[in-house]
C-alpha cells in the first residue's frame, strides 16, 4: 500500500494539476490569439498600431513575469481594479505569452515572400483579405514550432501563479512540503507532473503540425 | 477600327524609385483583342510599367480609363474592382504556396466574386482543363513544374474574366524545355481574342502575336509600331531582336 503521506501528496497534486490546467489552457489559447493579433499589427499595421504593439511587446518581454503578476494582483487595487488570483494569473500569462508569441508570428509573417501578396492583390483581394487568406495561413505554419515552444514555457511558468496565492500544482506541493519538511520527494514528484504535462503538449503540437502539413513547408 | 474605342488606356505614367526616375511618362491605348508586346533592355521600365498598369506599384502620376470610363485609382474600392478586370501574370508565377492548384483558382472567385464553393470549383475546373491541368488540381505548387505553375497562374487570372491580361515575362523563369507549354497556352488565348499586354524576350511570340511592339528604354517608349514596320533593318527593335536571336540560337522565322 502507498504511504499516507504519498496518498495525501498525490491528492493535493492532482487537485493542483486540475487548477494548473485551468490556468494553462485559456492562457495558451489567449496567448496565441493575442500573439497573432499583435504580431499581425506589428508586421502590417499602420504606424500608430505598430507602435502600440511594439511597446506592448517591449514591456512584457522586458520585465520579469513575477513583476507583472505582482502589479496585476497587488498593484491594480490601488487604482480600484480588483482581480481574483485566478484572473490576475491568467491575465498575466496571456499578456506575457502573447508578447513572445507576437515575435514568432511577426517573424513568420515577414518571411512569407511578398510576391504572393502581389498575386493576391492582382486578383482584386483587399489588403486585409490578402493578409488574412494568403500570408497568415502560411505564416502560422512557419511560426508553429516557435509558438509551441512558448506554450511549453507557459506550462512551466504557470507555476508562478502560486505567488499571487492561486493554489495550483506547485502551490499545493510547496504547502505540503513545508508542512512535512519533505522537499526532495515533493518537488521530484512535481517535476514528474510537469514533465508529463509538457510531454502531452509536445504530442499535441506534433499532431497539429502533422495535420497542417502541406508539401513545400518544412520537411518533405 | 478598335483604336477609337480603347478598352484600356493609360496616360503619362511616371514613377521614380528613391529619386531615380524609372518611368518618364508612358502612354498606352489598348483596343479590344489587341496584343501589345513590350520589349527592350532590362531596367528599361517594362516590368514597372506593367505593375503600374494595375497599380501593384502606385505611379507618381498617371491617368487611367477602362472602357472609356476614368478610373480613380486613389479610391481603394475602385482600385480593387479595377484589378479584377485587369489580370496579371508574373514572371515568378506568384502562386499561393499553401493552396492546391484548384484552390489557387477558387480563392479569388469565392472571396472577391462571392461565388459559393461549388460554383467556384466548377469554374476553376473549366479553366484548369483549358490549360491542360485537369489531372493536377489536387497538387500543391511545390509539387508542380515551373511550366505547370505558370499555367495554374494563367487559369487563376482567367477565372476572374479579366478584360485585359498583363503578362510580365511569363516564360523567363522557366527552363527552356518548359517554355513551350506556356507559349502554347498564350497562343491559344490570342486565338480566342484575349486583349493582352506582354513583356517578353520570346522572339517567336514577338514576331507572331504582336499587333504592336513597344520598345522601351530608360523609362520611355522609344519605338512603337507593327512588327512589319518595326522589325526591319535599322530599327532599335530589330537590333534588339537580332541580339535575342543570337543569344537563343533561334533562327529568323
Amino acid at each position: 500500500m502507498i504511504s499516507p503521506f504519498f496518498q495525501e501528496l498525490l491528492e493535493a497534486l492532482n487537485r493542483g494539476l486540475i487548477m494548473s490546467m485551468a490556468l494553462i489552457l485559456p492562457s495558451a489559447a489567449g496567448g496565441v490569439l493575442v500573439g497573432i493579433m499583435a504580431g499581425c499589427l506589428r508586421a502590417f499595421g499602420d504606424t500608430f498600431f505598430r507602435k502600440i504593439c511594439d511597446t506592448y511587446a517591449a514591456i512584457f518581454r522586458g520585465t520579469p513575469l513575477v513583476v507583472q503578476l505582482f502589479i496585476l494582483y497587488f498593484g491594480l487595487p490601488n487604482i480600484g481594479i480588483y482581480l481574483t488570483p485566478y484572473a490576475a494569473a491568467v491575465t498575466g500569462f496571456i499578456l506575457c505569452s502573447g508578447a513572445y508569441q507576437s515575435e514568432y508570428v511577426r517573424g513568420a509573417l515577414l518571411a512569407i515572400k511578398r510576391n504572393q501578396y502581389l498575386g493576391a492583390q492582382a486578383l482584386g483581394l483587399t489588403k486585409f483579405q490578402s493578409i488574412f487568406w494568403i500570408i497568415v495561413p502560411q505564416a502560422m505554419r512557419k511560426a508553429l514550432p516557435g509558438c509551441g515552444n512558448e506554450v511549453i514555457y507557459l506550462i512551466k511558468y504557470s507555476s508562478l501563479a502560486y505567488i499571487v496565492t492561486f493554489m495550483e500544482l506547485t502551490g499545493e506541493g510547496k504547502t505540503l512540503a513545508t508542512e512535512y519538511f519533505r522537499f526532495t520527494e515533493v518537488f521530484a514528484v512535481i517535476g514528474l507532473y510537469y514533465l508529463a504535462l509538457v510531454s502531452m503538449a509536445i504530442f499535441v503540437l506534433k499532431k497539429i503540425e502533422k495535420t497542417l502539413h502541406i508539401p513545400g513547408f518544412g520537411k518533405g | 477600327m478598335t483604336r477609337q474605342n480603347p478598352i484600356l488606356r493609360v496616360e503619362n505614367i511616371t514613377k521614380s524609385f528613391g529619386g531615380e526616375p524609372i518611368l518618364k511618362g508612358v502612354n498606352l491605348s489598348l483596343g479590344k483583342g489587341e496584343i501589345k508586346i513590350l520589349i527592350g533592355p532590362s531596367g528599361g521600365g517594362k516590368s514597372t510599367f506593367l505593375q503600374c498598369m494595375n497599380c501593384l506599384i502606385s505611379p507618381d502620376s498617371g491617368k487611367y480609363w477602362l472602357e472609356e470610363k476614368p478610373v480613380d485609382i486613389t479610391s481603394k474600392k475602385v482600385l480593387y474592382h479595377y484589378r479584377q478586370q485587369v489580370g496579371m501574370i508574373f514572371q515568378d508565377f506568384n502562386l499561393f504556396d499553401h493552396l492546391t492548384a484548384l484552390d489557387n483558382v477558387t480563392l479569388a472567385l469565392r472571396k472577391v466574386k462571392g461565388m459559393d464553393k461549388k460554383a467556384a470549383a466548377r469554374r476553376a475546373m473549366t479553366e484548369l482543363s483549358q490549360v491542360g491541368l485537369e489531372d493536377k488540381i489536387r497538387l500543391y505548387p511545390a509539387e508542380l513544374s515551373g511550366g505547370q505553375k505558370q499555367r495554374v497562374a494563367i487559369a487563376r487570372a482567367l477565372a476572374m474574366d479579366p478584360k485585359v491580361l498583363l503578362l510580365d515575362e511569363p516564360t523567363s523563369a522557366l527552363d527552356p524545355d518548359l517554355t513551350g507549354e506556356v507559349i502554347d497556352v498564350i497562343r491559344n488565348l490570342a486565338k480566342k481574342g484575349m486583349t493582352m499586354v506582354m513583356a517578353t524576350h520570346q522572339i517567336s511570340l514577338i514576331r507572331t502575336l504582336a499587333d504592336e511592339i513597344l520598345f522601351m528604354e530608360a523609362g520611355f517608349v522609344v519605338e512603337q509600331g507593327s512588327p512589319k514596320a518595326l522589325l526591319v533593318p535599322g530599327t532599335r527593335s530589330q537590333g534588339f531582336c537580332d541580339k535575342l536571336n543570337s543569344l537563343s540560337g533561334e533562327g529568323p522565322e
